[in-house]
């Protein structure tokens, strides 16, 4: 167990937006709630997942929507702790920790909002060890774990309680409640036990996620080199660096999706890189050629800061690094991918693993 | 069409007179406190060079860093109170969050939370509540605000909160001066009214220094209509900056480098700005500079301006040359403006990149028998690594491959090599030393829409061209001549994770200033 208090906040902020893969979101707002919650109620004990009883009663939350529409309507600050005390009225019982869900933006932040607010110890570990767009992408879905019952709060004391059929009808209709809250809400499911979390969490996010932010902004003060340096934390590696030449967006089927078209520059001066993403970045395809897919992480990266770049942000003219990370090796298995794999985002190509003998 | 340039900097005033696309004349002087001073020798300069009657003047445009400085400074700055529209949402984090407190007391800043404000799609969150409002209103007169800065969640999209407010604000107390966040940023709540703030703080300077200005133009016996730079590239005329001197902020920058493309008649290169300690160096596209992507920090506020994305790196003509081992290395330390007298030229004891610029026959400025026993070998190190820095920061900035054109404008830009890896030419303009005031004096009008649009697929047309339309009707609302009206920036940015198409939408549009008619503002809550 160790406090974690804001000073470790931006560190743990910017490695998850590395982690979100181009997804969730700017973490500002996220940070910003988090530190507000910290000082209010002090510091947030982080445990490991070999601390906890198999008997925990394990509740998370986070903040579903869209994240540009939560940097204008910003939270109220209870939204979080009312779907979680939604669910514990809903099964008689009070958490006894809390858990993030996805790393990556404003949820790798929320947990310390959820934490700090209810006094529950925060695992350490998520649901993806990446983010994914849909409630349903989670591991603990592959290992059978219901994502209802649930709660979706909103800033104006509604809560609305769902009983879903299986996981994908949880994301159906709490997304059509999101939209009806304002497009933003925040959410609480995935009840586990102290037993589940070990099964079926990632073990390990957000001290992950530290070290990568720590690395990151280590390099840049030492005027190092902090893409490699993220590289080597992440155990991944440099897949390109270039700068973005063109970028298209469009919206299919109600999620934002895109391309953007790298120019290579130093070692790959001459190639083209092409960044297919749907909120997240999915496919990396070098000269007309897949080098990572979705699951695994793609991650773009500011080539000077080391700074992560999401989907929304990518524009013409950012000099990029993109990194290729392994994701946990239960998404490469069949059902993994039939969840999130490039199938199931539409990609006609079958899932390339990212290679692990040049992992360096 | 006679225009005169005036750029108000740190240290210089520069003025300078253009006819059509010619440059008549040029003039430099100190810039004072007061700011007038400056500027009237600065006219009184250009009058003896150039003999223009001022009658035949037909605008005046002026770009001044004064409010960047007082607000970084924290002088003069009005007593603030922040009133947000956003209750039940938005709670958590009130206006003001995440300011350093020595800005917050700087302004005597206290923010209050009212119901209201939008939802994306134009819905209401909560009723406007008068009482509430007026109750606020009570508080914050007690607490001392002079000014207001009113902010609404979503207000880019419907500004019904901040205008019945500001209403109220007239009513109640005639004259005060109230700033509303739909007139000065865009969507993303917090940058935008922390940008809100910072113009309610700058209201009584802007009081000042637009009077100042109008009657320093008008002692010098022009008549023709006052304007200032936008940190965009465009003008607002005097009593428009007099209401929002916030978008005076980071016009420099801008100005330095369409005034560079002007003079250099390319509207796609880079810009390179050389001065006494750093060089700056930004990419124009179709005369416009490339705006940073990222939120920008002003004195430690987080604002979502649209600045110019320049990169600023520690290379000028007064940066330090320092022998080390075999090599040399070259700032990014500096003497800065002390260079006239502390370089080894001008009969100083410091080497600077000036001197090693003398010494290897690039420039000739001072005297170069000071620095004739000067290591011949250093001078080349030390060029050779100016060389590399540019050119380093001249890819950094470039969008594709191809060369690009560099201009190189500003006093320092004697550093700058015939050619560079990378470039494929180098041009250096006349008049470069006052690219600022040229930039300032060819400004054009503009105006821009920034929303978010629930977009069905069959009406995406319709959307765009009500958005173009709006943004071009904007731009002539600010004083553009209508036929003259371009759009230059359409770009269309889906939001993630959100179902029903929600797409933000931003068109800019600029056109040629319309001197007939003069400038007319929509709004003026506080006239």
């Amino acid at each position: 167990m160790r406090e974690i208090t804001a000073e470790h906040l931006p560190d743990l902020a910017r490695g998850a937006a590395v982690l979100g893969a181009g997804g969730g979101g700017d973490p500002y707002i996220g940070r910003l709630l988090a530190q507000r919650a910290l000082g209010r109620h002090g510091p947030v004990a982080l445990v490991g997942v070999d601390e906890i009883d198999d008997g925990a009663l394990v509740i998370p939350t986070a903040f579903m929507g869209a994240p540009t529409v939560v940097l204008e309507k910003l939270p109220a600050g209870d939204e979080l702790l009312a779907a979680l005390r939604a669910v514990e009225e809903l099964l008689g019982r009070r958490a006894t920790h809390t858990v993030s869900l996805e790393a990556g933006g404003l949820n790798s932040m929320t947990p310390f909002v959820a934490a700090a607010e209810a006094g529950v110890p925060l695992i350490d570990a998520d649901g993806m060890g990446r983010a994914f767009p849909e409630l349903q992408m989670l591991l603990p879905t592959l290992g059978g774990v219901p994502a209802s019952p649930m709660a979706l709060a909103d800033e104006r004391g509604n809560a609305v309680v769902l009983r879903t059929a299986d996981n994908v009808w949880a994301e159906r209709l709490a997304r059509a409640s999101t939209v009806e809250m304002g497009c933003t809400a925040a959410v609480s499911l995935y009840v586990l036990t102290g037993r589940q979390v070990k099964d079926h969490m990632v073990p390990g996010t957000l001290s992950l996620c530290e070290r990568v932010g720590r690395a990151v902004r280590e390099a840049r003060t030492e005027r190092g080199d902090p893409v490699a340096a993220a590289a080597a934390v992440l155990r991944g590696r440099l897949v390109f660096t270039g700068r973005i030449s063109d970028v298209l967006r469009s919206t299919r089927g109600g999620f934002a999706r895109g391309t953007a078209r790298l120019a290579g520059l130093s070692g790959d001066t001459g190639a083209t890189l092409e960044l297919s993403f749907q909120n997240e970045n999915l496919v990396a395809a070098r000269d007309g050629e897949v080098v990572v897919s979705v699951p695994d992480l793609i991650c773009v990266l500011d080539t000077d800061t080391g700074e992560p770049v999401t989907t929304e942000t990518l524009r013409y003219g950012l000099r990029v690094s993109v990194l290729g990370a392994p994701c946990d090796p239960r998404w490469r298995s069949p059902e993994g991918l039939a969840l999130a794999g490039p199938g199931y985002f539409g990609y006609a190509h079958d899932y390339v693993p990212l290679s692990v003998t040049d992992v360096g | 069409m006679l225009r005169l340039g005036i750029d108000v900097g740190g240290t210089n005033t520069d003025a300078v007179l253009i006819d059509g696309d010619r440059v008549l004349g040029a003039a430099k002087a100190a810039t004072t406190a007061d700011v007038s001073g400056g500027i009237v020798t600065a006219i009184g300069d250009l009058r003896q060079a150039t003999g223009f009657d001022p009658a035949t003047v037909t605008a005046v445009m002026i770009g001044t860093t004064h409010f960047t400085n007082a607000l970084v400074e924290g002088e003069r700055l009005a007593r603030t109170a922040a009133i947000r529209f956003g209750l039940p949402a938005t709670r958590a984090l009130p206006p003001l969050v995440d300011w350093p407190e020595r800005l917050v007391s700087a302004i005597d800043g206290h923010g209050y939370l009212c119901r209201g404000g939008h939802e994306y799609d134009g819905s209401p969150i909560a009723a406007f509540d008068e009482t509430e409002f007026r109750t606020v209103l009570d508080r914050a007169v007690e607490a001392g605000a002079t000014s207001f800065a009113l902010s609404s969640v979503f207000s880019p999209v419907n500004a019904e909160f901040e205008t019945r407010a500001a209403q109220i604000i007239a009513e109640r107390l005639p004259g005060a001066p109230v700033s509303l966040s739909h007139e000065i940023g865009r969507t993303g709540l917090l940058g935008r009214e922390n940008a809100t703030v910072v113009n309610a703080a700058l209201r009584d300077l802007a009081d000042q220094v637009t009077a100042g200005l109008r009657r320093t133009v008008a002692d010098a016996g022009i008549g023709a209509p006052v304007f200032l730079s936008q940190n965009d590239g465009t003008l607002m005329d005097v009593d428009h900056a007099r209401r929002h001197p916030v978008a005076t902020f980071a016009s420099g920058p801008t100005n330095s480098m369409r005034g560079g493309a002007f003079l250099s008649g390319l509207s796609s290169c880079a810009v390179v700005d050389i001065g006494g300690t750093t060089s700056d160096v930004g990419l124009l596209r179709n005369g416009f500079p490339r705006e940073a992507s990222a939120d920008v920090s002003v004195a430690g506020v987080r604002t979502n301006f649209r600045m110019p994305d320049v990169l600023s790196i520690g290379l000028g003509g007064g940066s330090h040359v320092v022998r080390e081992g075999n090599g040399v290395t070259v700032g990014p330390a500096s003497i800065g403006h002390r260079l006239t007298r502390q370089a080894l030229v001008f009969g100083g004891t410091r080497l600077t990149a000036t001197d090693a610029a003398v010494a290897g026959g690039r420039a000739d400025v001072g005297d170069a028998s000071l620095v004739a026993r000067l290591d011949r070998s250093v001078a080349v190190a030390a060029l050779k690594q100016i060389d590399e820095r540019l050119a380093e920061a001249v890819d950094r900035v470039r969008v594709s491959a191809e060369p690009v054109p560099v201009v190189a404008v500003g006093g320092g830009s004697i550093l700058m090599p015939g050619d560079l890896a990378g470039v494929s030419r180098v041009v250096r303009p006349d008049h470069f030393a006052v690219a600022n005031a040229i930039g300032a004096a060819i400004a054009q009008v503009g105006g821009e829409v920034d929303r978010v649009y629930p977009i069905v697929a069959q009406r995406r047309d319709a959307v765009l061209d009500e958005a173009r339309q709006e943004a071009a009707d904007r731009a002539v609302a600010a004083g553009a001549r209508p036929g003259s009206v371009e759009i230059v920036d359409v770009e269309e940015v889906p939001l993630a994770y959100l179902p029903g198409n929600a797409t933000r939408v931003r068109v800019k549009a600029v056109g040629e200033l319309n001197l007939d008619g003069g400038a007319v503002y929509p709004g003026g809550h506080d006239a």
